[in-house]
Formats: C-alpha cells, sequence, structure tokens
C-alpha cells in the first residue's frame, strides 16, 4: 500500500457515467482508449462507479477492459448528485492517486469534472478529442476551442491527476469480453455524507424525440450533384444504416428533394456533427458557414477542385449516387447486429 | 410583504472574439488576438438578463465583473447600457494566461474583496472561446458555495431558489439556498436588445470600477499563468489540421478505403460495432499501401 501511494502513476481511472448507458457509450469508450494508453506508463485501468444497485454495470466495464472497479453501491447514491459524487470522488482520488482520472463531456461530466479538478487543485482540460502519451509519460490532451476552428494541445505537468473530459464518440470501444477478469474494490459509503446543499425535486426523462440534425453526430449533406430526387433518397436509407441525419443545400430543397427543414446553412440551420458526408456538394460559403466543430468530413465529387473537396479530411472523387449505393452495401455487410 | 434587503447579484461577463470574423493566420494557426473584434460571450448575455429579470421583479443590485484586457471595459459598458448597477474590470498584465482553475480562483477573490454579501452568482455555462465551462463551477467551489450548471429558467422565493434545466435528456427541477452560483444556458434568456443611444449613454456616464491584481489581495505567484497547473503545448487551425486525403477510383473500392482508415471512428460515432474488413474480399487487394 505505501509502495502504491509513493509510486503514484499506477492507474488510470475512467469515470463510470452509465445514466444514459444506451444511448452514451463514453466510458467504454474511454476504457477503451486507456487501454492503449496505459502500457505506456505501466498503469492499470480502473473504473470508478457510485450509485445504487449498479452491479451490471461494474461487470459491463470489466467486459469493456477495466482491471480494476471501484465501486460504491448504496440506496443514498440512487440519484446522480454532483455534491455527493463529488465527496466520494475527492476521498477515492486521494486515497488511490490514479495518475489520470477521465471523464466522459457528458452535461452531468462537465459539470461534475470542474469542481473535482478544483479540489484537488489539478488541471483539467475540457472536452478533449484525442489523448496521447508523450515521451515523457504525460498525458497530451487535445481540445477544439472558437467553435472547432482551433485546436490545442494542453498537458498537466505537475499537478495530479491529470485530468480530461472526452467527447463521445471519440474513441472506439472494446467488443464484449464476458471471460475478461477484474478486480472489484468496494468503496465505503460513510455514515456523515455531508447533506447536499442542492436538492433534487424533480426529474424526468425527456420524452424520447427524433433526433434533430443541429445534434446529429453524423450528417449526410446532399447537394445538386446528387442528380434527382430518387438519387437523393437513398441518402436517407445510408442515414438509417449510421444512425446519422440528412442535410440539404438550397437548391435541393428548391427542387422539393427535401423538406426545408433539413437545410443547412446561413438560410437553415447550423450543424456540429463529428463526422459530416457531403455528397454532390459545391461547397459554397452560405452552406459551409453553418458546418461547425466536424473532426471528419468526407466530400464527394465529381470536381476534385470543388471547394468542398478542399475543405474535407477525405475527398472522394466519384459519382454522388454510385457512392450512396456502395456505402449502403458496404455498411449492410459490415454493421454486427 | 417582507421588508426583505435588496438581493445582491454579481454576473460574471467575458469578452471573448467575434468567431464569425476571426482574423488567424492560417500558416501558424495562431489568432491574431490583438486584431479580433471583441464582444459579450453570448452564454453570459443570457446570465445577465436573467438578473435583470430578477430585478425586474425583485428588485436587485447588479454587479459585473470581468477579468481582461482593458479593452473588456467595453462589455462592461455594455452591460451598464443593458441595466447593471456596477461593473468592475480586473485588468492586470500578471493576471494573463490564467486557466480555469485559476480565473477561478482570481474572479472568487475579487468577489470577497468586492461583494462579500452577494446573494447570487451568475455565470455564462459556456465562453466561445475557450469552451470549457469549467469557470462557474470551479468558482462555486472556491467559494464553497451550492451551484448549478446549465440553468434555463430560475425562480426565487425568500432565500430559496428553485431552477430548471436539461442536463443529459433529463428535465430536472432543483432547489438551493442563497447564497450560490447558477451557469445559464442559452436555451432561455433572449438578451434584450440595446439601443445604440442606450449605449452612447452608458459610454459617457457609468464609471469601471478597476481592479489590480495588489488591490484585491493578490501575488504574482498566484495569479497567471505561472499558477495555472495546465500548459498549452501548441494551437492550430484545425483547417490546417484536415487530412486532405484524395481518392480516386471505383465507388466500391473507395467506401473500402474509407472503412479501412477510418472504421473505428465511424464505428465510435455511431456507437455500432463494424466488422474490420470484409470477408468477401480477395485477400490481395487489401493491403495495397
Ligand atoms: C443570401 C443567400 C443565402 C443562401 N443560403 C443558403 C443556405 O442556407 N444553404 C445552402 O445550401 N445554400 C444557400 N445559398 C446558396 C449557395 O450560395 C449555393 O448556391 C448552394 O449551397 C449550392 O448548392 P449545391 O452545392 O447543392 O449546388 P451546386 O453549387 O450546383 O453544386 C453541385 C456540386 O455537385 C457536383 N456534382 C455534379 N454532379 C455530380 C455527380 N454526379 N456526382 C458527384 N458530384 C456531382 C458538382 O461538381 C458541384 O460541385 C444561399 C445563397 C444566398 C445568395
Ligand atoms: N475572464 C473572465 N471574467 C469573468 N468571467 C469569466 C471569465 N472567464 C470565464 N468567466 C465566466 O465563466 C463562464 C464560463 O467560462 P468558461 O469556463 O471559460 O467556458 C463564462 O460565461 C463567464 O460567466
Amino acid at each position: 500500500m505505501t509502495e502504491k501511494m509513493n509510486k503514484p502513476g499506477q492507474r488510470i481511472c475512467v469515470f463510470g457515467d452509465y445514466r444514459n448507458y444506451f444511448q452514451n457509450r463514453v466510458t467504454l469508450q474511454l476504457l477503451a482508449r486507456a487501454r492503449e494508453l496505459a502500457p505506456a506508463i505501466g498503469a492499470e485501468v480502473c473504473a470508478v462507479v457510485f450509485g445504487s444497485q449498479v452491479s451490471e454495470y461494474v461487470c459491463e466495464y470489466i467486459a469493456h477492459g477495466a482491471q480494476t472497479v471501484y465501486v460504491a453501491d448504496d440506496p443514498v447514491l440512487k440519484d446522480y448528485c454532483v455534491e455527493t459524487y463529488l465527496f466520494l470522488a475527492e476521498h477515492l482520488i486521494r486515497q488511490y492517486r490514479p495518475d489520470i482520472f477521465l471523464i466522459g463531456a457528458t452535461d452531468f461530466g462537465r459539470e461534475f469534472a470542474p469542481r473535482v479538478a478544483k479540489r484537488l487543485k489539478t488541471g483539467l482540460t475540457a472536452d478533449c478529442i484525442g489523448l496521447e502519451i508523450n515521451a515523457d509519460g504525460l498525458l497530451v490532451q487535445t481540445a477544439p476551442s472558437f467553435g472547432g476552428n482551433l485546436i490545442a494541445t494542453i498537458i498537466t505537468p505537475e499537478k495530479r491527476p491529470q485530468m480530461a473530459t472526452v467527447r463521445p464518440g471519440t474513441f472506439k470501444e472494446l467488443p464484449h469480453n464476458d471471460a475478461a477478469a477484474g478486480r472489484i474494490v468496494s468503496i465505503p459509503v460513510p455514515s456523515d455524507l455531508p447533506i447536499p446543499r442542492v436538492r433534487l425535486v424533480h426529474s424526468e426523462r425527456k420524452p424520447p424525440r427524433e433526433q434533430r440534425i443541429e445534434d446529429a453526430g453524423i450528417v449526410i449533406c446532399g447537394g445538386r450533384g446528387m442528380g434527382s430526387r430518387t438519387k437523393f433518397k437513398k441518402l436517407f436509407e445510408m442515414a438509417r444504416l449510421m444512425g446519422a441525419e440528412v442535410g440539404a443545400t438550397r437548391p435541393v430543397v428548391h427542387s422539393h428533394w427535401a423538406d426545408h427543414d433539413c437545410l443547412v446553412g446561413q438560410a437553415g440551420k447550423n450543424i456540429h456533427p463529428r463526422i459530416l458526408f457531403s455528397l454532390g456538394v459545391s461547397g459554397a460559403i452560405q452552406h459551409t458557414a453553418a458546418i461547425h466543430d466536424a473532426d471528419l468530413i468526407i466530400a464527394i465529387n465529381k470536381n476534385p477542385n470543388a471547394a468542398m473537396m478542399k475543405m474535407a479530411d477525405v475527398a472522394i472523387v466519384a459519382d454522388a449516387g454510385q457512392f450512396c449505393s456502395a456505402m449502403i452495401r458496404e455498411l449492410k455487410n459490415r454493421i454486427r447486429e | 410583504m417582507m421588508d426583505s434587503p435588496m438581493l445582491k447579484l454579481v454576473v460574471c461577463v467575458k469578452q471573448v472574439p467575434m468567431v464569425s470574423e476571426l482574423p488567424w493566420d492560417s500558416k501558424t494557426g495562431t489568432l491574431k488576438r490583438n486584431m479580433a473584434e471583441g464582444m459579450m460571450n453570448p452564454a453570459c448575455k443570457h446570465a445577465l438578463e436573467a438578473a435583470l429579470e430578477i430585478k425586474n421583479s425583485h428588485g436587485a443590485h447588479i454587479t459585473t465583473l470581468s477579468m481582461g484586457p482593458p479593452m473588456a471595459e467595453e462589455i462592461l459598458r455594455e452591460s451598464l447600457a443593458m441595466g447593471a448597477d456596477r461593473s468592475i474590470l480586473l485588468t492586470d498584465p500578471r493576471m494573463a494566461g490564467a486557466d480555469t482553475l485559476i480565473t477561478s480562483y482570481t474572479l472568487a477573490h475579487a468577489i470577497a474583496k468586492e461583494c462579500p454579501d452577494f446573494d447570487l452568482i451568475l455565470c455564462g455555462c459556456q465562453t466561445s472561446d475557450s469552451e470549457t465551462a469549467q469557470v462557474g463551477p470551479q468558482l462555486a467551489e472556491e467559494l464553497d458555495i451550492p451551484a448549478v450548471a446549465y440553468v434555463k429558467q430560475v425562480e426565487i422565493a425568500g432565500r430559496r431558489v428553485r431552477m430548471q434545466r436539461e442536463s443529459d435528456d433529463f428535465l430536472e427541477t432543483l432547489e438551493m439556498d442563497m447564497p450560490g452560483l447558477i451557469t445559464v444556458s442559452t436555451a432561455g434568456y433572449p438578451p434584450r436588445y440595446v439601443s445604440l443611444c442606450g449605449l452612447q449613454l452608458a459610454f459617457e456616464a457609468g464609471d469601471i470600477v478597476r481592479r489590480s491584481m495588489d488591490d484585491i489581495g493578490l501575488e504574482s505567484a498566484d495569479v497567471g499563468m505561472q499558477a495555472s497547473p495546465t500548459r498549452i503545448l501548441d494551437v492550430y487551425s484545425s483547417i490546417a489540421r484536415k487530412k486532405n486525403i484524395v481518392l480516386k477510383g471505383t465507388p466500391k473500392k473507395s467506401v473500402e478505403t474509407l472503412f479501412d482508415q477510418f472504421g473505428d471512428k465511424l464505428s465510435g460515432v455511431m456507437a455500432k460495432d463494424l466488422k474490420t474488413h470484409d470477408h468477401d474480399r480477395n485477400d490481395d487487394d487489401r493491403e495495397d499501401e
């Protein structure tokens, strides 16, 4: 124990954010990334779970790469409560001194993490889109600013733990492995837990509404280059397979290939997808000004010199309709149900 | 009616560059901050509007507080034009380069010195430049007061604050007692319009209180970049980062290359498990780089 106390750098902890488990798999994604980073600093990957009757999540985190799970399971932890979770997290971190503490950039995570960092007087990088370990064994955190127009790389050289909140969808989770073994460490919940000063009066899950294009992680934008209304319709099939939303340029909306709701641009909606597919779109400023923060832009156009192709990560010179059909076939082949 | 003393509200506002016209050097990827035109951070404006509505219905004294270069005085004047009663500018070259931990520490000191008897602090939920959403929650920790982030609606009854917010697909109603802190989301409180004439008056009238590090009792070692635990290694423009890989050939081939190179990314965002390679494909066209 003393040895562990003296030698930090042996743990990467991931906060188990299970409240929206099925929509939001960021904890699993972070466990997977932590496993990739761990060998460079000789660390063990740990999950931290607070709640009531959370054993199914504990098992799930082990099956997805956690080697140890610290769990505080108690009826008083039933609701997600920032102050109570803060109290437990602070004590846990002071006791086990992880080198790195990663938290999903959910609304809760982004409210909780800064306060943990403040209590421990350490640094925190918000909403990261990349994590690496450098030659000095430090966590290099990549974070966007100015609406994704600028990207910064940030380190916390001295203070520990190094903390980051990470945008959901940045990393890929490991496949579920029922055979994985993990250690479970039970964290006692003190009887004199401070009474939260913020009281939850009422909480209800928002009625499930259709995903809006403004919030979609993947947007598939079609332009006039899709060629016809029938071909444009194929984008909806591609979107269904990817859990994406379909956007359109103005000529498309004017030709009634798509509803006005789909219009992306100065006269329509602002989008912030993680991944943007742009098919048969020239890339006029009135359209592209509304695209913020996309980590990956994939443009498909017959004309390699179109403005949209220049601003893409991947510029595919092809017929937009044929590309869409090929994409649909490939997705059907690859998606494991 | 109870004869309660007037509510004291503090609104933290920050000046940010106007993003639509960012003058940056695309080669070095650095922002020419000195050339950027400043404006009040949008979420801070919503926070100020929330404070003004509280003032309208309950009566309140509003102090706006900003830490920044002398030029940030503009947004404080704007806050006076909108209806704030007093404005404080914390400006000191030694404070520059603070990260959120140190920004919240510095703001907390200024509040403790200048408005120790505050009832409610309102912050924007996040800034459009650094986008951290950390300063509000960290300021509450520093002052050891209850806090709620991403508030959409706030009501005050006596010493009790009741708040509505959306958080991770939940609609929540929360309560706390004053003194406390909220960060206001841009979902509620659309800011009022200030006429040019109002702005002009604010520029002529209202004094801005200026405070340096010494005024609020801080020392060089406590503030600015040197006190901040994080270090920025590098900043670059995301356009310069674009890989711009060009793929030609049949659509089928391009799609396969796309999945080979970006399958992890696609699968992560889709939250679906994807097979890593296509079983009907010949082995010989798989590794072709
Ligand atoms: C005040 C104002 C506001 C505007 N607001 C908006 C707005 O909100 N949103 C918006 O989208 N536009 C807006 N516009 C219009 C905008 O300027 C462009 O005209 C529009 O975005 C172009 O749409 P597009 O790219 O689909 O069509 P085009 O510019 O016609 O481009 C079609 C592209 O498809 C490619 N192509 C053609 N055939 C194929 C094929 N078979 N396979 C692959 N590629 C192919 C072409 O090479 C070309 O690059 C606005 C304009 C003004 C003046
Ligand atoms: N320099 C500053 N001066 C005053 N308030 C600030 C400053 N920086 C941040 N804030 C407050 O903290 C909020 C969130 O900022 P951020 O954590 O940078 O996203 C802002 O909306 C402001 O209310």
